[in-house]
C-alpha cells in the first residue's frame, strides 16, 4: 500500500485508500476481541504513517497510551512516538501518559528512562513540567545515573525550563550541574553546556563559576591534537559542537575578571584564529564547515566582549578573506558577521576598508539573501565619510533590486540620507530620487519625513520647491511625488513664484494636470494645496475658485472631496485676506519626536537586530567624534511625528496658532499626517463622529473632536470596543489619545498624552495596572515615559500586548503628575477588550448553522435582550459588528433583518470559535443578541461588550 | 547579550517533489499552523536554485537547508545561531541514517519512518544536540533493535 500511496496515482485514489484503511483500523480498535500488543502496535504505527502523509487522525490515542505501559520495548517505543507526534491536550489522557512516564522514570532501566525523557522533551507541555520538573534535576545529578540518561535529562530539563521557567525549582542541584562541565564524558558535557547556558542567562550570578570551567574545557579542546578526542572529533575538527556551545556560554558573561582566566581565553581565541589560517586537513566541506563554525562563534564572542582591539581587527581581516571566498555560504556569513564588527569602535575603520568588495557583492552576487546581507553591511558601515558613496550605490542598486527587499532599502536610504546630510539639498535630491526609482515602496513615513524636514529647515525650502517643481514636469510621475510636490508647493510655492517659468498659474496648472490621475487621499491633499494657493497667490484666486466650483468637485461622489471643495470655496469667498492668512499660515515647525522611519525599519527587521546596532552606533559615534556631528544630532532630533500620532497631533499643533483652528486646517493636518482611512472614514460612526455635517457654518468653527463634550469614562471605553483609534480621555489639562493595532493574539497600543496647558507637567507617571486575575491572562509591556511633559507637548507611550487566555476585565491606566503646585491623579480603563483578538471567519450558511448546532450546550450560549440606545440603522450596525472584529455573514440568516457574524478569538493558549446573531425589533426598539462559543466565559464577555454598542 | 542558546525550532525532510517525509517540531504549534509553515517553506526552498547559499531568512528565523540526493533537509534556527554548524547537524544526521540503514535512500525513510525518528531523538532533544558521537548514537538504536522487527514486515502484511 505504501508504494501505491507514494507513487500517488491520484489524490482521490489515495484518500479513498486511506479512508478504507482508517475504517479498518477503527473497527479493529472497536472490535469485541481484545487486541494483543503486537496488533495494537501495528495499527498505531499505521495511524502514524497515515498522519505523516498529511491526513488528520482523530482516534487511536487511547491505544497508544496503552502501549506505553507494555513491558516490550518495541511496543513502548511506538506508543511514545505516537504521543510525541500527535500530542493531544486531552486532560484525561495526559494523566495516563504522565503515569506511564512516572513508572518508566522510576524503572531504573536506562532505555526506558531514555524513552520517557525523550517524550517529556518532545511534548514539553506545562502539564508535563508540573509533573516532572522536580524529579528530573534529581536524576540529572544522581551519582548512579548512566551517562546517556544524564544527557537526556539535561536537555529534557532545558526544554521544560524554556516553556515553564517558573516550574523548575532552583536549588542544590544547580552547583552540581555546573560541575558537569568537568565530566569525563564529552556527550554529558555537550548536553550540560546547553542547559547551563540557558540557566546562566536568567541567573548569571548563580552560574558565574561556569566561566572559568568553560574556559579551561575550551582550552583543552582547541589545543588537543585532531585525534585526541576520538569519536568526538568531526572531520579532523575536535568537538566542534561542544566548542561552539562553550563559546556561546561565555557570551552570557563579560570578559573574565581573573587575569589568568582572561589570558587563557585570549589564547584560545588566538589559537582558533590561527587555525583558520592553517591549510585544511581535509578537502571535505564538512571539515571546513565545522572549523569555520567554531571560528564564527569565536568571532561572535570577540565582538561580544568588544575589548581586545587586536582580536577585533584580526577577526575583521579573517572575514575580509571570506568576502571573496568561492563558497557562497562563507560570503554570506562574512557579510553578516561584519555587520556587528562595524558597530565596534575598534574595528569600524577596518570594516570600512572593505567597502569596494561589498559594493561589488551588491552588484554581482546571484543570491538575493547574500545581496541583502551586503545592503545590511553597507548600512552598518556607513558614516559621515562614506555616506554619499553608499547612498548613491544603494540608489543604484534599487533600480534592479529584488522586490522583496526594496522597501527595506528605501527605508535605509532615507535614514542614512537624513542622518548624514551635511547639505540638505542632497537630502532632498536623494529622497526625490527614491520616489522616482521606487515610488511604490516609499512608505508614508518616508514622505512625511521629507516634508517635515523641509518645514523645519528654512535654508532648504526654496530649493525643495524648485526641485519638486522640476520633478513634477515629468509626464509620468509617481503619486507619492505628487503628494510631496503638492504639499511643498502649497507651503513654499511663493519662494519660486518670482521666476516667470514657475509663476503661480504655472504651478497650479502643473499640479492640477496630475489631479485626475490621483487617488482620493491625494486629491484631497491637492485641494488643500489649492486653498493655500488662494492665500499665497491672490492673483489666481478666481481660477482656483472656478476649479473648486466645477461639478466634478462640488458634486463629487466622495464625501471627503466634496466637503473640502465646498468648504474651501466658501472659505475663499467669505473670509477676509487677514483671516485667510491666519487660517492658512505656514505650518509651524514640528516638535521633536523619534524618527518613525527608524521605528518602521526596526519593526521590519524584528526587534533586537537594528535597535542594538543603531544604539551602539550612536553611543560609539559620540565617543569617537565628540561633538563633531552637530548636524546629524540636529537631524535626528527634528523628527517626524509617527503617523499614528496624528489624531492627537491635531490637538497639540493648533496651540501654537493664535486663531482658533477651523476644521479645514484641521483636516489638512489630518490628511498629511494620519493614515487618511481613519481620519476620513471613522469605522464606527458614533454620536460625535458625524462631523461631515452639511451645515457649513457650524462645521467651519467646530473643531474635529469637540473638546467641550465631557464623556463619561465608561461611555468612552465602550466606544473603543468597535474601533481602535481616538481620544480616550480629555479634561482641561490633559488629553489622552489612543491608536492601536491587533493581530491574532498580539497587539500594540500607542498612548499619546497631550499637555493642553502652557505649563510643564512634572513627575508625569502613567502606569498600566492589571488585577491579579488579569495578569495571568493578559501580558502587557510598557516603557516608562519622560517624567516632564512640556506645555503644549505630547508624549507617546507604547504598550505591547499579548493575550494569553481569555479575560473579562480591562486594565486600568493610572496617571499621576504635578501641575503647577497641585498633584493630579486620574484613572481610566484602557480599552483592551477580548474582542480585539478576533479574527473574522467567512463561512457559508450551511457551515454556520452546522457549527451553531454543535455549540448547543446551554453553557456555550449567552443571550441578552436590551433596548436600543442609538437609532437602529442597519448600516451602522453592520459597521459595528465588523469593527467588533467578527466577519459579517451575508445571506446566512433566513430573516434579512438579522445580522450574523463569525470569528475566532486568538489567545496564546487556545483559539476559540465564536458565532453571533443579532436580531433587531424595530417596533419595540429592542435587540436580542445571542453569542455561542465553546467557552462560557467568552460567550459571556463578548455578549456584554457587544450589547453596549447598539 | 544574545537571548537564546543554540536551538533548532523544527526539522523538515521533503522530497524534490515537495512531499514531506519527516517533520520534527521543537516548539509547540497548532497543527494548522504547522501545515501552513510546511507548505510555505517547501515552496521557498524548492524555488531556490543551486548556486545560492544554504541560508534563507524566514520571518524571525533562519532556514538552513541542504539537499542529499532526492531529499531536502531543512532546519529552522534562531537568527543569531550558528548556521554552518547546523549544516553539519544535518550532515551528521544523514551519516547516522546511513550507518543504520547502510546507504540510506528516500524509501528507507518512508518505510522505516519510526526508525528515522528514533535516530533523530538519540541525536537531538528539544532542539539541542545531545550526542555528537556517531558510535554512541547508533549503538543506542541498534541495542533497541535487537528485539524489534521492522515496520516493513508488518506493513507488507495483507491487511492494508
Amino acid at each position: 500500500m505504501c508504494v501505491l500511496l507514494i507513487s500517488g496515482k491520484s489524490k482521490e485514489a489515495e484518500i479513498k485508500r486511506i479512508n478504507k484503511e482508517l475504517a479498518n483500523i477503527r473497527s479493529k480498535f472497536k472490535g469485541d476481541k481484545a487486541l494483543d500488543g503486537y496488533s495494537k502496535k501495528k495499527y498505531v504505527c499505521k495511524l502514524l504513517f497515515i498522519f505523516l502523509l498529511g491526513h488528520d487522525i482523530d482516534f487511536g490515542h487511547m491505544e497508544a497510551v496503552n502501549l506505553l505501559s507494555s513491558n516490550r520495548y518495541t511496543e513502548k517505543q511506538i506508543g511514545y512516538l505516537f504521543i510525541s507526534v500527535l500530542v493531544n491536550s486531552n486532560s484525561e489522557l495526559i494523566r495516563l501518559i504522565n503515569n506511564a512516564i512516572k513508572n518508566d522514570l522510576a524503572s531504573r532501566n536506562p532505555t526506558f528512562m531514555g524513552l520517557a525523557l525523550h517524550c517529556i522533551a518532545n511534548v514539553g507541555s506545562r502539564e508535563m513540567a508540573e509533573a516532572f520538573a522536580g524529579e528530573i534535576p534529581k536524576i540529572l545529578v544522581a551519582g548512579d545515573t548512566m551517562d546517556s540518561v544524564k544527557q537526556s535529562a539535561a536537555l529534557c530539563l532545558l526544554r521544560l525550563y524554556r516553556t515553564s521557567p517558573d516550574l523548575v525549582p532552583m536549588g542544590d542541584w544547580t552547583s552540581r550541574v555546573v560541575h558537569l562541565l568537568n565530566d569525563q564524558h564529552l556527550g554529558v558535557v555537550t548536553a550540560a553546556t546547553s542547559l547551563i547556558t540557558t540557566l546562566a542567562q536568567k541567573n548569571p550570578e548563580e552560574f558565574k563559576t561556569s566561566v572559568s570551567l568553560a574556559v579551561s574545557r575550551l582550552s583543552r579542546i582547541v589545543t588537543s591534537a585532531s585525534t585526541d578526542l576520538q569519536d568526538y572529533t568531526y572531520y579532523f575538527v575536535p568537538a566542534p559542537w561542544l566548542s561552539v556551545k562553550l563559546l556561546r556560554l561565555l557570551q552570557c558573561y563579560p570578559p573574565p575578571e581573573d587575569p589568568a582566566v582572561r589570558g587563557r581565553l585570549t589564547e584560545c581565541l588566538e589559537t582558533i584564529l590561527n587555525k583558520a589560517q592553517e591549510p585544511p586537513k581535509s578537502k571535505k566541506v564538512q571539515h571546513s564547515n565545522a572549523k569555520n563554525a567554531v571560528l564564527f562563534e569565536a568571532i561572535s564572542l570577540i565582538i561580544h566582549h568588544d575589548s581586545e582591539p587586536n582580536l577585533l581587527v584580526r577577526a575583521c581581516n579573517q572575514l575580509g578573506q571570506f568576502l571573496q571566498h568561492r563558497e557562497t555560504n562563507l560570503r554570506y556569513l562574512a557579510l553578516e558577521s561584519m555587520c556587528t564588527l562595524a558597530s565596534s569602535e575598534f574595528s569600524h575603520e577596518a570594516v570600512k576598508t572593505h567597502i569596494e568588495t561589498v559594493i561589488n557583492a551588491l552588484k554581482t552576487e546571484r543570491d538575493v539573501s547574500v545581496r541583502q546581507r551586503a545592503v545590511d553591511l553597507l548600512y552598518a558601515m556607513c558614516d559621515r565619510s562614506n555616506a554619499q558613496q553608499i547612498v548613491a550605490e544603494m540608489l543604484n542598486y534599487l533600480e534592479t533590486a529584488d522586490y522583496s527587499i526594496r522597501e527595506e532599502i528605501v527605508l535605509k536610504v532615507a535614514i542614512l540620507a537624513e542622518k548624514y546630510a551635511v547639505d540638505y539639498t542632497w537630502y532632498v535630491d536623494t529622497i526625490l530620487n527614491l520616489i522616482r526609482i521606487a515610488g511604490d515602496y516609499v512608505s508614508e513615513e518616508v514622505w512625511y519625513r521629507v516634508i517635515q524636514i523641509v518645514i523645519n529647515r528654512d535654508d532648504v525650502q526654496g530649493y525643495a520647491a524648485k526641485t519638486v517643481f522640476e520633478a513634477l514636469q515629468a509626464p509620468a510621475c509617481h503619486e507619492n511625488l505628487v503628494k510631496v510636490g503638492g504639499y511643498i508647493l502649497g507651503e513654499f510655492g511663493n519662494l519660486i513664484a518670482g521666476d516667470p517659468r514657475s509663476s503661480p498659474l504655472i504651478q497650479f496648472n502643473l499640479l492640477h494636470s496630475k489631479f485626475h490621475l490621483c487617488s482620493v487621499p491625494t486629491r484631497a491633499l491637492l485641494l488643500s494645496t489649492y486653498i493655500k494657493f488662494v492665500n499665497l497667490f491672490p492673483e489666481i484666486k478666481t481660477t482656483i475658485q472656478d476649479v473648486l466650483r466645477s461639478d466634478s468637485q462640488l458634486k463629487n461622489a466622495d464625501v471627503e472631496l466634496q466637503q473640502r471643495a465646498v468648504e474651501y470655496l466658501r472659505l475663499s469667498t467669505i473670509a477676509s485676506t487677514d483671516i485667510l492668512a491666519t487660517v492658512l499660515e505656514e505650518m509651524p515647525p514640528f516638535p521633536e519626536r523619534e524618527s518613525s522611519i527608524l521605528a518602521k525599519l526596526k519593526k521590519k527587521k524584528g526587534p533586537g537586530t537594528v535597535t542594538d546596532l543603531e544604539e551602539i552606533k550612536k553611543e560609539r559615534s559620540s565617543d569617537m567624534n565628540g561633538s563633531a556631528e552637530p548636524t546629524s544630532v540636529n537631524a535626528s532630533a527634528v523628527s517626524t511625528p509617527s503617523p499614528s500620532a496624528d489624531l492627537l497631533g491635531l490637538g497639540a499643533a493648533p496651540l501654537t496658532n493664535s486663531a482658533p483652528p477651523p476644521s479645514s486646517s484641521g483636516s489638512l493636518l489630518v490628511d498629511v499626517f494620519s493614515d487618511s482611512a481613519s481620519a476620513v472614514a471613522p469605522l464606527a460612526p458614533g454620536s460625535d463622529d458625524n462631523f461631515a455635517s452639511p451645515d457649513l457654518a457650524s462645521s467651519e468653527v467646530v473643531s474635529e473632536e469637540p473638546a467641550d463634550t465631557v464623556h463619561d469614562a465608561d461611555e468612552l471605553f465602550h466606544k473603543f470596543v468597535c474601533k481602535n483609534n481616538g481620544v480616550l480621555f480629555e479634561n482641561q489639562l490633559l488629553q489622552i489619545g489612543l491608536k492601536s493595532e491587533f493581530r491574532q493574539n498580539l497587539g500594540r497600543m500607542f498612548i499619546f498624552y497631550g499637555n493642553k496647558t502652557s505649563t510643564q507637567f512634572l513627575n508625569f507617571t502613567p502606569t498600566v495596572i492589571c488585577s491579579d486575575d488579569l495578569q495571568s491572562s493578559l501580558n502587557l509591556q510598557t516603557k516608562p515615559v519622560d517624567p516632564t511633559v512640556d506645555g503644549g507637548a505630547q508624549v507617546q507611550q507604547v504598550v505591547n500586548i499579548e493575550c494569553v487566555s481569555d479575560f473579562m476585565e480591562a486594565p486600568i491606566l493610572n496617571i499621576q503628575f504635578r501641575y503647577g503646585g497641585t498633584f493630579q491623579n486620574l484613572s481610566v480603563k484602557l480599552p483592551i477588550t477580548l474582542n480585539k483578538f478576533f479574527q473574522p471567519t467567512e463561512m457559508s450558511s450551511q457551515d454556520f448553522f452546522q457549527r451553531w448546532k454543535q455549540l448547543s450546550n446551554p453553557k456555550q450560549e449567552v443571550q441578552n435582550i436590551f433596548k436600543a440606545k442609538h437609532p437602529m440603522d442597519a448600516e451602522i450596525t453592520k459597521a459595528k459588528i465588523i469593527g467588533f472584529g467578527s466577519a459579517l455573514l451575508e445571506e446566512v440568516d433566513p430573516n434579512p433583518a438579522n445580522f450574523v457574524g463569525a470569528g475566532i478569538i486568538h489567545t496564546k493558549t487556545t483559539q476559540i470559535g465564536c458565532l453571533l446573531r443579532l436580531e433587531p425589533n424595530l417596533q419595540a426598539q429592542m435587540y436580542r443578541l445571542t453569542l455561542r462559543t465553546s467557552k462560557e466565559a467568552v460567550s459571556q464577555r463578548l455578549c456584554e461588550l457587544l450589547s453596549e454598542q447598539f | 547579550m544574545r537571548q537564546q542558546t543554540w536551538k533548532i525550532h523544527f526539522i523538515l525532510l521533503f522530497s524534490r517533489q515537495g512531499k514531506l517525509r519527516l517533520q520534527k517540531w521543537y516548539t509547540t504549534l497548532p497543527d494548522k499552523e504547522k501545515k501552513k509553515i510546511i507548505r510555505e517553506i517547501v515552496q521557498i526552498i524548492l524555488s531556490r536554485n543551486q548556486k545560492t547559499s544554504s541560508f534563507v531568512d524566514w520571518k524571525d528565523l533562519k532556514l538552513v537547508y541542504k539537499r542529499y540526493a532526492s531529499l531536502y533537509f531543512c532546519c529552522a534556527i534562531e537568527d543569531q545561531d550558528n548556521e554552518l554548524l547546523t549544516l553539519e547537524v544535518v550532515h551528521r544526521y544523514v551519516e547516522l541514517l546511513d550507518r543504520y540503514f547502510g546507504n540510506v535512500c528516500e524509501l528507507d525513510i518512508i518505510f522505516n519512518f519510526e526508525k528515522a525518528y528514533f535516530i533523530l531523538d538519540e541525536f537531538i532533544i528539544g532542539g539541542e544536540v545531545q550526542e555528537t558521537s556517531k558510535r554512541s548514537a547508533v549503538k543506542a538504536i541498534e541495542d533497541s533493535d535487537m528485539l524489534q522487527e521492522t515496520v516493513e514486515e508488518y506493513m507488507n502484511k495483507p491487511a492494508f
